[in-house]
């Protein structure tokens, strides 16, 4: 029954899965900060950058996206992100895709754990002389970080799951080797149950994981 | 909470701000001179490329009307679907009954844990192995119900946690007067509950309508997305224009609906009728968080 799936690369697919989704993440974890630190700073037209960023960004679909880094970028404008065939191109492409749509909503997450510091965390600490920077650094972010781990993970999650829009660009992931299976082969319930199980293996231990992360790290308050 | 992060300026932050701004409006500046100087050199600023949406309406009538048509009439059909669906499987999961409670979460939690993408292309390779549906029909079929598996689990985590986010008093009082379980969840639960979820459900929209675009990528349905493709195809290569546009409409639509949505919300939260409980735009999958927690806002 599961002689066909010798004649493909399962985990291998799964694994370019793992790397967008590994990759994304740092990245949109950095940019997504950035932009959150914009979007609470004191420079007016940062927060305006930030939050106009933000407000566009999570309102374009993924797809239109990830589409337009090939179409758009690749093929209309000539950038090629430093590598040479079109597989390379492709992934890192559809990598950058990922974190210009995952940082908005990290940013978002990030900053519903800001609002979830207390006023007087922050009072208590300009009022013993810190800056911005280390009232951020010291006292505001090392707390809302702590209560932003189960809405982060909540971004990891769905960012796993984006990642098969990286099939819309033909990047040889979980999403594109279903497809081929199902053509080539005649067992359309096994092959789509196995799929299945590959992404509820990568999201649920996530989750689960995650969640009790950020229960025992976030501050009791 | 923002302002509360720094002192009124000084002349020292005044003159470091200054600095900050007049940086970050060179790396823009910058940014943009770079984007304008590559779409200049590969001819993308070109007239002729932009003037179909701006001068005459065959580029609206033929190409991008029908496409958004179609991309609000999956998204329609999804959500229509969706709703009555996940409300019983949320309500399912409040049950008193293991057998029924546990199923639930099951279809619901492994539903959400799966992308949709995967939903929609097992839902074409279904249409096309056990029904007779033509294969002109079977794109529209197969985004639907990719939508509607992912949105109903999804949906059916918002019911259940506008539910719980109603006062104990409403179902001990109801209990009082000697309702029995049916009639508290239809008599007093479930309109209170579909008020305060209003929100989450107007930003899951935005999710749906994000989604359909799938359909057209990967799928063949010609939705808004693969208008795009087809225009630049027409209008000689104007990749860039096509999606600029299609991604303007986009954006006006769906910030209309999370306009509508926080909109919804402050209001809800200010009645003074109401109980006080609201699901907030982004709550719904904090809420859920006992399980995978599949942002459903993501």
């Amino acid at each position: 029954m599961f002689d066909f799936l010798e004649d493909y690369d399962l985990l291998g697919a799964f694994w370019t899965t793992v790397q967008l989704a590994a990759l994304s993440a740092v990245g949109s974890l950095i940019w997504g900060t950035m932009l959150a630190a914009m979007r609470v700073g004191p420079v007016p037209l940062m927060r305006g950058f930030g939050t106009a960023y933000v407000n566009i960004v999570r309102n374009i679909p993924l797809t239109v996206i990830i589409l337009f880094t090939s179409l758009g970028l690749n093929q209309t404008l000539g950038v090629s992100l430093g590598a040479d065939d079109v597989e390379t191109i492709n992934f890192r492409l559809a990598v950058l895709g990922l974190i210009f749509y995952t940082s908005s909503f990290v940013c978002e997450a990030l900053r519903s754990g800001i609002n979830t510091v207390p006023v007087g965390q922050a009072e208590a600490a300009r009022a013993i002389g810190l800056s911005f920077r280390q009232v951020l650094g010291l006292v505001v972010l090392p707390q809302a970080f702590r209560s932003s781990v189960v809405p982060l993970a909540n971004v990891l999650i769905a960012l796993i799951k984006n990642t098969t829009v990286a099939a819309a660009i033909g990047v040889a992931e979980a999403a594109v080797l279903m497809k081929e299976m199902i053509e080539n082969e005649a067992q359309l319930l096994l092959i789509a149950a196995i799929i299945a199980f590959g992404f509820v293996v990568l999201t649920l231990p996530t989750g689960l994981i995650l969640g009790w992360v950020g229960k025992k790290v976030a501050v009791k308050r | 909470m923002s302002s509360v992060l720094y002192d009124a300026q000084g002349p020292r932050a005044k003159r470091r701000n200054a600095v900050l701004t007049v940086v970050f409006v060179v790396a823009a500046a910058a940014l943009l001179w770079w984007v304008f100087g590559t779409l200049k050199d590969k001819g993308q600023l070109e007239w002729a490329l932009w003037e179909p949406f701006f001068s005459g309406t065959e580029a609206w009538s033929t190409y991008i009307w029908p496409g958004l048509l179609n991309t609000l009439k999956a998204a329609a059909l999804a959500v229509i679907i969706a709703m009555p669906l996940g409300a019983v499987l949320g309500i399912a999961r409040l049950s008193d009954h293991v057998w029924v409670r546990v199923p639930a979460a099951v279809v619901v939690e492994f539903f959400r844990s799966i992308p949709v993408l995967v939903l929609m292309i097992f839902g074409l390779a279904l249409f096309a192995e056990y029904t007779n549906v033509s294969s002109d029909d079977r794109p529209l079929y197969a985004v639907v119900t990719g939508l509607v598996l992912y949105n109903a689990s999804v949906l059916a985590e918002i019911v259940r946690a506008g539910i719980l986010a109603l006062p104990k008093g409403q179902s001990e009082a109801a209990q009082a007067i000697g309702l029995r379980k049916g009639q508290l969840m239809r008599l007093i639960l479930l309109p209170q509950a579909v008020t305060a979820m209003l929100p989450a459900i107007v930003s899951q929209l935005v999710v749906i309508v994000k989604d359909t675009a799938l359909g057209g990528a990967v799928l063949t349905y010609s939705e808004l997305l693969s208008s795009a493709n087809t225009m630049s195809g027409y209008y000689g290569a104007n990749i860039i224009a096509s999606f600029t546009v299609v991604a303007v409409i986009f954006i006006a639509l769906n910030f209309a609906l999370t306009s509508f949505a926080s909109w919804l919300e402050r209001r809800l939260r200010r009645a003074k009728k109401s109980t006080g409980a609201v699901v907030g735009a982004d709550e719904a999958q904090i809420a859920g968080t006992t399980g995978t927690g599949a942002g459903g806002t993501v």
